[in-house]
């Protein structure tokens, strides 16, 4: 068994890392600080960021991925991942992996959704719901819930009061949270909800196919659960993309001005004038050709679509930073304009400095609100992508992808309808929570609402 | 305000109850008068590409083209086995073999070089009205030369003012072929025949030459006036085509839209730069003989065809008890026989691209026909105690008509021969593909993707063709036991131990210590493939071989395979014609893509010089014990060396509402639809029952805006008078 | 002004030019003429001989940017880029790899994609402009609250669920509207109602959002404030000022909308069946047909544009702080 890592996983912890270092340097500005202190006193922004954490956390356990070498642990795994790649999250739904059904079955079916043809021994053909393979016929729903929801309750406590304990080791006064200006009440509500529906959810799948199977009989939940990862990372990784290239030309050309600003209002214009799922899809069916004529750069299909995960990734960030560079250049002019920073330029005082000490400050709300605005309708294109077949790989988990398969599954009678279910859920609480927080961080940054 | 909620609500009732008591319906996507009529409504999911008969190569093109054109011969409606039958002749034709000085000689006479095929016309056969062949009093093309000002009110065939028709001779049969010839009509048969037919292919290079060059100085091309060695006009009505030795698969070419005739007025006509600039072209607008003609084409919505009122006499055929029994075709099916065809007036097809919108408007009505897709299955299908398909509940209750075939076509998995790991001949490579073979479990697969429609293949020939066996003779011994009058897959025990014996044991390369990890090449880009590549990866994990997946598009994959840079690869082929041959050359080493550039048809590269000796003895036979024999022991052959996993044979079911009348699949006739008929009374009758709208959600939609409505009105009131309050 | 609109025009050509260029990289770097050829000639047994014709046939034998063979000028000119974009620049299409005269293709495929377009965006300006006022008119309230979460719970939903639910609900089990299809003229109606409500109501969420932040600024105004101070009363103040001020941000934003309106919805089309321009691009996508992705291409590019300038223009009439 050893570590791995996909392109993706790097990237994410990457990430990981400028996140953590940012909020380290802005814990020491007390201004920014205050900022954040403003956005978090929302209720709704409190809960929907505990959610936010909650989807990342699995991201991030997807996102670690192990190999296991065929030679030493012959027979202890299935046969599916030797010398596959799996990640924290399927060690944790090893047991839903493995037991893939034959085909549909409904959200904690005991039975198989659709008949099949049996020939009994006397030769007389039925249509029968074949009992699932995986799904014990006599465990007690009712029992094995509550035991669940106890358990996931029980963990939900400890969690609170260890953070409740380290709070009141910090020296805020915990009293019922209601002293705190931040609403953690909110807060440990919510992860209690989280974290209690997680763990009777995961509790159950090991007696049951909670979301039913899809047509082969992979579990739903699983599914569903590895799709966040896809989706997460479309959506915080595009940004990570666009941001440098929308911040160096936006600013460039605001501050130069002269050739400099023409060559980069030409580059903008003519990008942003290509109809955008057209220069996606080219974009998206040229790479695919670069990896059919290199198929030695992966060795497993997950790398293969981890890969043109990535190019999916690269391309959107190309076709969507002209909007933000466009904001930045019109503010970047606005500001080199203000009184403090024509002085400053008298003064002599270097272009660097001004674009550091000035301008990237008095930019930063614009960057961020547009990092949050763009999440979540990101994630959403990833769906529409999906229909036009200029998504991610079809070999690889994602709400697109469900909604796709969906499609027809729609067209069933009777219908399956928890794929489709399942998918919109997920990616609603996701999408809801992302729209809510950045209805609140643009409320709060945002100058003009500032009367 | 009181005043006006009631004046709204007495509306909003008064609108409801003439909606009910009207009952008519709201969601007819069809014309409503048009429903009444004699009228067929069909959808295509794919617009054609091209309508021109030399080039059309796809069942959706043959679709419309099928009923147009009128090659020389046809398919037997109902017959079974397939046979072929005059469709403009007035015999099949006279076949004459000939030695290398033109003398005829006996069909088994070794001395044959060529054999001539004689066609006599119909002397009474027209085409449809068109305005191409209106004549001036010269006996020029009225709308040969169309001047700028001409062409100004143009913008469909309807704008001509006259048409006109005119008799069919083996001239345009003979123009037809010429036309095959010219290399920039991307004829896709013309490098097949010019094989066969005697002269054409320096024809081909001549023709394609001048045409390049009228091209080039923007004139039109006559092929009147060029003749190709092989196909002579004896007389108006007689045609001879000369080929090279003996082919009997000729005559099914001849019933196949490439030997449609073309009338050289149309040829003509359709070349002027005015009309192609206004998309009106041949490939659009075909001209033809037969039971129907085109007269609207909008690929992006829809395509209708028109009753021919020119057609000639034609009967709907009749069989004897005895043959009606033995291809096992209900009474019912013969009620019309002798009646003059066509019966239905207008075929409506609309494009439905997605599957769900087709699926219901056909449980709506408003299609008169369908296919049942495998979403819809289980809605449609059950099963009875005998073990034979039937239309379940709501289908049921609506009377609607399944039918059912077994396809002649196959889909397979190839290997690629030439590939170092899983080609080559040797035993272990052998053992290889077989235990490969095992493990693919077909039944799973059938019963997964295609909801039992489909039969597990055994070698490459489908059933009604001949050449294919039933039950234990007709059983793959490599992969399968006969056991107790059941065919049984090998166990997966079998196919480790091949695997074994081949190398890998467990999977594992006893050479490199390395588990053994195949590339599998797929076309996946829907919703559903996903689903598809998991349980293909599943088959090969179970004997530990790790299956790495490239999905690409169509082209690509086409590409790659000609190229023979690829290792696993799942294909499909449908019969051309129903004959063995059709299917075996897929295997035959001539035709391996690796000998061909690319151009041939066997694409896993099998060669096999046994297999290829064989082959070529039985591709000119007869339908004899002698050949059935020889296709055996071919079949022998290739089940030992497994260059395919032999896949399935896939089972058409089509449901046809009530009121459709003489609907029997048929695999290899494309102009089927001059023997449907319609009830267009019990059709109208239908849809409104089946219709309804639903009125109530509308009702409560009305109700909640008024209510929420007047309260907002409420609110604001209130609120207003509080500011004033405050502010006093 | 025209002097003005002479010189946008002029600066649209090395836009333009850019825009073919990134065209025709990206779809050669994907597709060989080989693949085109065999996309066009259908799928049973393509033999070299008949691509290799076909490519010379439609051109496509000749280099993409550089002719080593021609001398001089030529060895840009006779290039397939060259040749290519200059039958753009003035407008002619040409032929679509399937041999269809795609001027003539567009002509008769807008008017089906303006009738879905058209209709949308008129009741979603209308629709989402009046629920906006309605919540300004009761800002703060529960009202104001209850509808801002409605909103922002439709933005989280994936269009295509829409879709799928309106078809399955209003055609399938109410059987209200046809499920999909597309007739010209009055009985076309049925078509268009699912699809045209479908988009209105996926878009009110982002919609009403805008429109309300935008008279929300409005109203912070000090000349609200007057007016309101004058004792005029609430629904006047709001249409007499916040709605008559707010007008100019708005046009900012719908005016460049309205030329790509045109070129039609993709997913709308393709589901609901219309024969517009939307799914006439997803078909070429499909089939890989280089002549009409090109022309697409150009035409949405030329009609962004469009768009821009007549938001200049706008600006203007509407504005006379703003002269060009």
């Amino acid at each position: 068994m050893s570590m791995t890592f996909l392109w993706t996983d790097l990237m994410v912890w990457f990430l990981v890392a400028v996140l953590i270092i940012w909020g380290w340097v802005i814990s020491r500005s007390p201004q920014v600080k205050k900022i954040w202190h403003t956005i978090f006193k929302s209720k709704i922004a409190m809960a929907s960021s505990i959610v936010l954490l909650f989807y990342l956390s699995f991201t991030l356990l997807d996102s670690v991925h192990v190999r296991f070498s065929p030679e030493s642990e012959q027979g202890t795994q299935g046969v599916q991942y030797q010398g596959e790649m799996v990640s924290l999250l399927d060690l944790m739904f090893v047991h839903n992996i493995e037991s893939t059904e034959r085909t549909y079955s409904a959200p904690f079916a005991t039975h198989e959704y659709a008949k099949s043809i049996v020939v009994d021994d006397k030769g007389v053909t039925r249509q029968v719901n074949l009992p699932l393979k995986h799904v014990s016929q006599s465990d007690s729903f009712l029992k094995e819930s509550l035991f669940a929801l106890l358990i996931g309750a029980c963990i939900s406590f400890l969690l609170i009061r260890a953070h409740m304990f380290w709070r009141k080791k910090k020296g805020e006064k915990v009293k019922e949270g209601l002293e705190s200006p931040l609403p953690w009440r909110t807060a440990y509500l919510t992860l209690a909800v989280l974290v209690t529906a997680f763990t009777w959810l995961y509790l159950l799948s090991f007696s049951y196919h909670v979301l039913g199977t899809d047509k082969v009989g992979g579990d739903v939940l699983y599914q569903s659960l590895k799709s966040i990862r896809t989706g997460v990372l479309i959506g915080i990784l595009t940004t990570l993309i666009m941001l440098p290239v929308a911040i160096i030309l936006g600013v460039s050309a605001g501050l130069f001005g002269g050739w400099v600003d023409d060559v980069i209002q030409y580059l903008y214009t003519t990008l942003s004038s290509i109809p955008g799922v057209l220069l996606i899809a080219a974009g998206v069916l040229s790479m695919q050709m670069l990896m059919d004529n290199n198929p030695q750069w992966f060795e497993t299909t997950l790398e293969r679509s981890d890969i043109r995960l990535v190019f999916l990734i690269i391309i959107l960030g190309i076709t969507s930073w002209t909007g933000l560079c466009r904001l930045l250049r019109a503010e970047t002019l606005k500001i080199s304009q203000v009184e403090f920073v024509t002085a400053a330029k008298a003064f002599g005082v270097g272009k660097w400095t001004i674009i550091r000490r000035h301008i990237i400050p008095n930019l930063m709300h614009i960057i961020l609100i547009s990092i949050v605005l763009d999440f979540s309708g990101l994630v959403l294109a990833e769906a529409v992508l999906s229909y036009v077949g200029v998504g991610i790989d079809p070999t690889m988990f994602s709400w697109g992808n469900m909604i796709n398969q969906a499609r027809l599954e729609m067209a069933r009678e009777p219908m399956v309808w928890w794929s489709l279910f399942s998918a919109f859920i997920f990616m609603f609480i996701l999408v809801l929570a992302a729209n809510l927080f950045s209805d609140r961080v643009q409320k709060v940054l945002d100058p003009r609402n500032k009367t | 305000m009181d005043i006006m909620y009631k004046l709204m609500l007495t509306t909003l009732f008064m609108s409801v109850l003439s909606v009910t008591l009207h009952a008519g319906v709201w969601n007819n996507p069809h014309n409503s008068q048009e429903v009444a009529k004699e009228t067929l409504f069909a959808a295509f999911t794919t617009p054609p590409k091209r309508l021109d008969p030399v080039i059309s190569y796809n069942a959706n093109e043959w679709a419309i083209i099928g009923q147009i054109y009128e090659p020389p011969l046809q398919y037997n409606y109902l017959k079974r086995p397939y046979v072929l039958e005059p469709l403009t002749l007035t015999k099949m034709p006279e076949i004459t073999y000939l030695d290398k000085e033109g003398k005829s000689v006996g069909e088994n006479d070794p001395a044959v070089v060529f054999s001539e095929y004689r066609l006599l016309l119909r002397s009474d056969i027209k085409y449809q009205n068109h305005p191409a062949f209106v004549k001036d009093e010269k006996g020029n093309l009225l709308y040969g030369n169309l001047s700028a000002e001409g062409l100004e009110k143009i913008h469909n065939l309807k704008d001509f003012k006259k048409s006109a028709t005119r008799t069919l001779t083996a001239l345009d049969y003979a123009y037809a072929i010429k036309r095959m010839a010219v290399r920039d009509n991307h004829s896709p048969i013309l490098d097949a025949m010019s094989e066969y037919i005697i002269g054409l292919k320096v024809f081909s290079e001549n023709i394609s030459k001048i045409a390049r060059e009228k091209k080039e100085k923007r004139e039109a091309l006559d092929l009147q006036a060029y003749t190709i060695e092989g196909v002579k006009v004896l007389d108006t009505y007689t045609l001879s085509i000369k080929i090279h030795g003996k082919y009997p698969q000729f005559l099914f070419w001849l019933s196949m839209n490439f030997f449609a005739p073309v009338p050289w007025e149309a040829d003509l006509f359709y070349q002027q730069e005015g009309l192609i600039s206004k998309n009106l072209t041949l490939n659009w607008f075909p001209v033809g003989t037969g039971a129907y003609y085109l007269a609207e084409n909008d690929p992006s919505r829809e395509m209708v065809l028109r009753a021919n009122l020119n057609f000639h006499e034609e009967v709907y055929p009749d069989l004897t008890e005895e043959e009606r029994k033995g291809a096992n075709i209900a009474k019912e099916m013969l009620e019309d026989a002798g009646k003059k065809l066509p019966f239905v007036k207008e075929v409506i097809y609309s494009l439905e691209k997605e599957s769900i919108p087709l699926w219901n408007k056909f449980l709506q009505g408003y299609y008169d026909a369908s296919g049942i897709s495998s979403e819809a299955f289980d809605q449609a299908v059950q099963i009875s105690s005998t073990g034979t398909m039937g239309l379940s509940g709501e289908l049921k209750e609506k009377n609607i008509v399944l039918k059912g075939a077994v396809q002649p076509s196959i889909f397979y998995m190839a290997f690629n021969m030439e590939d170092p790991v899983v080609g080559g001949y040797s035993v272990s490579a052998k053992k290889l593909r077989q235990a490969i073979s095992i493990a693919q479990n077909e039944e799973e697969y059938i019963s997964i993707f295609m909801n039992e429609r489909g039969i597990a293949a055994q070698g490459p020939i489908p059933p009604g063709i001949f050449g294919y066996e039933e039950g234990e003779k007709g059983t793959d011994t490599v992969v399968y036991d006969w056991k107790n009058g059941k065919r049984v897959r090998k166990s997966l025990e079998v196919a480790k131990k091949l695997l074994a014996e081949a190398g890998y044991p467990n999977g594992i390369s006893s050479k490199t210590g390395k588990q053994l990890k195949l590339h599998y090449d797929a076309t996946a880009t829907g919703p559903d493939d996903r689903a598809l590549m998991d349980w293909r990866r599943e088959q090969f994990a179970k004997l530990g071989i790790q299956l790495v997946i490239r999905s690409t598009d169509y082209n690509r994959f086409q590409h790659k395979v000609r190229k023979a840079k690829v290792q696993l690869f799942s294909w499909g082929w449908d019969a051309d014609y129903p004959d063995p041959e059709n299917f075996l050359f897929l295997l035959y080493g001539g035709n391996a893509v690796v000998n061909t550039q690319g151009a041939g048809i066997n694409s896993s590269n099998y060669q096999n010089p046994k297999f290829d000796a064989l082959f070529d003895e039985i591709k000119t036979m007869q339908n004899t014990p002698e050949r059935k024999e020889k296709i055996e022991e071919m079949l022998k052959i290739a089940r030992e060396d497994a260059p395919w996993v032999w896949g399935f044979h896939p089972k058409s079911l089509t449901l046809s509402q009530q009121w459709f009348k003489n609907v029997l699949p048929n695999a290899m006739a494309n102009n089927t639809l001059k023997y449907k008929r319609i009830d267009a009374k019990l059709r109208v009758e239908k849809q409104k029952a089946w219709n309804q709208p639903l009125i109530l959600p509308l009702i409560l939609l009305f109700l909640f805006i008024l209510v929420s409505g007047y309260l907002l009105h409420k609110i604001y009131q209130n609120r207003q008078r509080s500011v004033i309050r405050k502010e006093d | 002004m025209f002097a003005y609109i002479l010189k946008r025009i002029l600066y649209a050509v090395p836009i333009l030019i850019g825009v073919n260029l990134i065209t025709f990289m990206l779809f050669f770097m994907v597709n060989s003429p080989d693949d085109m050829a065999r996309a066009q000639l259908g799928a049973k047994q393509v033999t070299p001989q008949m691509i290799e014709a076909w490519k010379v046939d439609k051109g496509y034998d000749k280099p993409l940017f550089l002719n080593e063979k021609a001398e001089g000028l030529q060895q840009i000119t006779d290039t397939l880029f060259v040749q290519e974009s200059l039958k753009l620049f003035s407008f002619d299409f040409g032929y679509s790899d399937a041999n269809r005269n795609i001027g003539a293709e567009i002509k008769t495929r807008m008017g089906p994609s303006l009738a879905i377009a058209l209709p949308t965006f008129m009741i979603a300006l209308i629709t989402n402009i009046s629920l906006a006022l309605l919540m300004v008119l009761f800002r703060g309230s529960v009202l104001d609250t209850s509808m801002m979460i409605v909103a922002v719970m439709i933005m989280s939903i994936s269009g295509l669920f829409y879709i799928i639910a309106g078809q399955v609900l209003f055609s399938k089990m109410w059987h209200w509207v046809p499920i999909s299809g597309y007739l010209s003229g009055w009985e076309g109606v049925k078509f268009i109602i699912l699809p045209v409500l479908i988009g209105v109501f996926a878009g009110i969420g982002s919609g009403v959002r805008w429109y309300r932040s935008i008279f929300l600024e409005q109203i912070n105004q000090d000349y609200v404030r007057t007016a309101r101070a004058k004792g005029l009363s609430e629904l006047k103040v709001l249409f007499g000022h916040v709605l008559r001020n707010g007008m100019l941000p708005i046009l900012t934003g719908v005016v460049v909308v309205i030329p790509t309106l045109f070129m039609g919805s993709l997913i709308m089309e393709s589901f609901f069946g219309i024969p517009g321009l939307g799914s006439y691009t997803i078909d070429a996508i499909n089939a890989q047909d280089f002549g009409i992705v090109k022309a697409m291409v150009f035409l949405g590019s030329v009609l962004y544009i469009v768009g821009l300038i007549l938001t200049d223009i706008s600006y203007t009439l509407f504005d006379p702080r703003v002269k060009l």
